[in-house]
């Protein structure tokens, strides 16, 4: 092997590197926050309403489902630019992961809702609660658990897809070490340390979560 | 000044040739990184479930590896770390070896899923009845593992041609790399993003409903 | 009072509910038996709203509860319902099951919601498992949970919906026994039930429902002693 490698400048890099990293943290946690809340809204509207509000909740969960991720970001970035709607690389990437997160959100969701058995519904509506305390207090609380794991998976899925923010010009951790690498040709050592920083991340995604069941779930 | 609507200005009936090669070509780099994977992934499942020790374990973490770090930087990893081993492959070759080696990480972990999805009291039954081993695998163990993980086999399959799309960063012109060329030139980004997202969609869709259905109908 | 009259139910086409009137007095205790089908616990759903009906009407005390101004919420304080399925809530513990409706529906105070829920948890037997989850209890202690979780809004009125029958038989006693301590307190019961023993021992009146139609009611020695309908002889010759 002829090639020999250069640490040295990678090092330097990395306070921009790790700055860049919690980037990538902020924004795949803010597309979790809305992923979250229109994955319910579209989970709730699919198992309860007709006609054009379902069809419209069911072709936003099916499309981010069923077409990649990058092709839903070029979707966001440069196919709205034909009505002359242009978004920053930061909103792009918000926008793209938090459109796919909900539409997969969704579907736990919806299997959430149908664990549950619909006695649970009729027992909080017996005691004099509303649909709306109902499902906050009694239903909404035992979903969630239910999709607490899957949760945290779509959790990892938002890091890893937020690297796609480097093909539309976002720099996040991706497209951080992609501006420094191609800086100085040391491509291979660069996305070596990234791939590095995108590990161990995901694995205090993962422990941070098992940590929270801990205290959350308890019953 | 009045001016007629047309979708297709600037977009030829050749640049829809031009992306028809381009799909065909994303179909191509998944039917193959998508049955690699899968045979490697039912080995290093079947890896993880029996052993259960020193080689599970660290079976388990190097693929683990594969499931942790972002697909796009994987793919930029081994198409610079190949050359400095002597290895000079093209951008299809390094895709279609990275994309086997995600997808049988992620089978992996279905298959054991399938192994275990087979009660331990049945496969006593079996043994119990005189088959070997790779009896009770053949008989037993198979089938009953294929119906349990099959939806979640289909969703990995479909994942990775999804992701296949993730090649074009090596220059590979797959299908959304073709659509990112013909934008450029025609800058008619609407209706081309259309066309291709149309073809993953057409794709991808068909065969989620059909395992959502077999799930559905299994699980009764 | 709780005034039935000539009520029609219907799930689709099928008809579960053929004209049923029928009237239960303040404090009286009512049990309803009857081979399963025959549209006894329908009825319970009803008169709670948690089922519509086709026909006629019912009253709880003058409140008419299928007519469109009514506040189904305000009026289900009132009656309180026991399932079949227990129905705990598993992410709450044992008092916070039970004070949660007295402060979000009722809007009592904190302080104030715990101590009913304390109360009524003793009540029934369960003062000593206040802070556990209900996965800690046995099937038996959660439906007694369930009781109590009814009792703390207060309600005048009790509906049991076949509240034994999905219990292991050596747990039923006690909650027959709550049951029973809720009829000598002078509780208005409504108990759609399959235990004759209570049926005859505890109720005022015992009504037989058969395919939709109340056959008979009566005081629990005339049904149990000398039934009018053959089909009461019948249903009542087979579970004993």
């Amino acid at each position: 092997m002829e090639y020999t490698f250069h640490w040295r400048p990678v090092f330097r890099a990395l306070p921009d590197l790790l700055d860049a990293g919690l980037l990538t943290l902020q924004v795949a946690a803010l597309s979790m926050v809305f992923g979250v809340v229109f994955g319910l809204g579209l989970a709730i509207i699919r198992l309860n309403a007709r006609g054009p509000l379902l069809w419209a909740a069911s072709t936003w969960i099916e499309l981010a489902r069923n077409t990649p991720a990058l092709f839903q970001l070029f979707f966001f970035g440069f196919g709205l630019g034909a009505f002359g709607w242009h978004l920053s690389p930061y909103a792009i990437v918000l926008v793209g992961l938090s459109f796919n997160n909900a539409g997969y959100l969704a579907e736990n969701f919806r299997g959430g809702f149908k664990a549950l058995p619909p006695t649970q519904l009729r027992a909080a509506r017996s005691l004099g609660m509303t649909a709306t305390q109902a499902y906050i207090r009694i239903i909404i609380p035992q979903v969630l658990r239910i999709v607490y794991h899957p949760m945290t998976n779509q959790m990892v899925w938002a890091v890893l897809m937020s690297s796609l923010g480097m093909l539309v010009g976002f720099r996040e951790l991706s497209g951080e070490t992609q501006f420094f690498a191609s800086k100085t040709f040391r491509i291979f050592e660069y996305f070596a340390v990234t791939a590095v920083i995108y590990y161990v991340i995901v694995k205090l995604i993962l422990a941070m979560s098992r940590l929270l069941a801990m205290r959350l779930f308890r019953y | 000044m009045e001016q007629p609507i047309n979708f297709f200005s600037g977009f030829s009936f050749n640049d829809l040739l031009f992306l028809g090669e381009a799909a065909g070509r994303t179909i191509l780099i998944s039917i193959l990184s998508i049955t690699i994977g899968t045979i490697f992934g039912c080995l290093f499942g079947w890896i993880l479930q029996v052993s259960g020790t020193a080689g599970a374990v660290s079976v388990g973490a190097f693929l683990d590896i594969f499931r942790s770090v972002p697909l796009i930087i994987q793919l930029i990893l081994f198409y610079n770390f190949a050359p400095m081993i002597g290895l000079s492959l093209d951008p299809f070759a390094s895709g279609v070896i990275v994309l086997s080696i995600y997808a049988a990480a992620l089978v992996a972990n279905v298959a054991r899923g399938g192994i275990e999805a087979v009660g331990r009291p049945m496969r006593r039954a079996a043994r119990s009845l005189g088959m070997s081993y790779w009896q009770d695998m053949r008989y037993v163990v198979w089938p009953i593992g294929l119906r349990a993980v099959f939806p979640a086999w289909v969703g990995v399959a479909l994942g990775v041609m999804k992701d296949s799309a993730l090649v074009s960063v090596l220059g590979y012109v797959e299908l959304l790399k073709a659509s990112q060329i013909l934008i450029t030139r025609t800058q008619e980004p609407f209706i081309i993003l259309t066309v291709a997202g149309a073809f993953y969609f057409a794709l991808s869709y068909p065969l989620s409903r059909y395992s959502a259905r077999l799930e559905e109908r299994w699980s009764q | 009072m709780i005034e039935i009259r000539d009520i029609h139910k219907y799930f689709g086409s099928l008809q579960v509910l053929k004209g049923i009137d029928l009237n239960v007095e303040k404090g009286e205790v009512l049990s309803v038996i009857g081979a399963s089908g025959s549209g006894k616990s329908t009825l319970l759903y009803c008169i709670n709203g948690l089922e519509k009906i086709q026909q006629g009407s019912i009253r709880v005390d003058d409140v008419d509860v299928h007519a469109k101004g009514t506040d189904i919420n305000q009026l289900r304080q009132n009656l309180g319902m026991v399932f079949q399925q227990w129905n705990s809530f598993p992410h709450l513990t044992t008092i916070e099951n039970v004070a949660l409706s007295p402060r979000i529906v009722k809007k009592k105070s904190r302080a104030e919601a715990r101590d009913i829920a304390a109360a009524q948890l003793k009540h029934v037997g369960l003062g000593d498992k206040l802070d556990v989850y209900p996965s800690a209890l046995s099937g038996g202690q959660q439906q007694r949970l369930a009781i109590a979780r009814a009792l703390a809004m207060e309600p005048e009125y009790m509906l049991f919906d076949e509240a034994t029958s999905a219990l292991d038989p050596e747990l039923v006693g006690e909650v027959l026994d709550t049951m029973r301590l809720l009829a000598e307190e002078g509780m208005t019961m409504i108990c759609v039930t399959h235990e004759m023993g209570f049926a005859r021992d505890v109720s005022d009146r015992v009504a037989f429902f058969h395919e939709g139609i109340m056959e008979e009611i009566g005081p629990p020695k005339q049904i149990f002693g000398d039934a009018i309908s053959a089909h009461t002889q019948k249903f009542l010759a087979n579970v004993r």
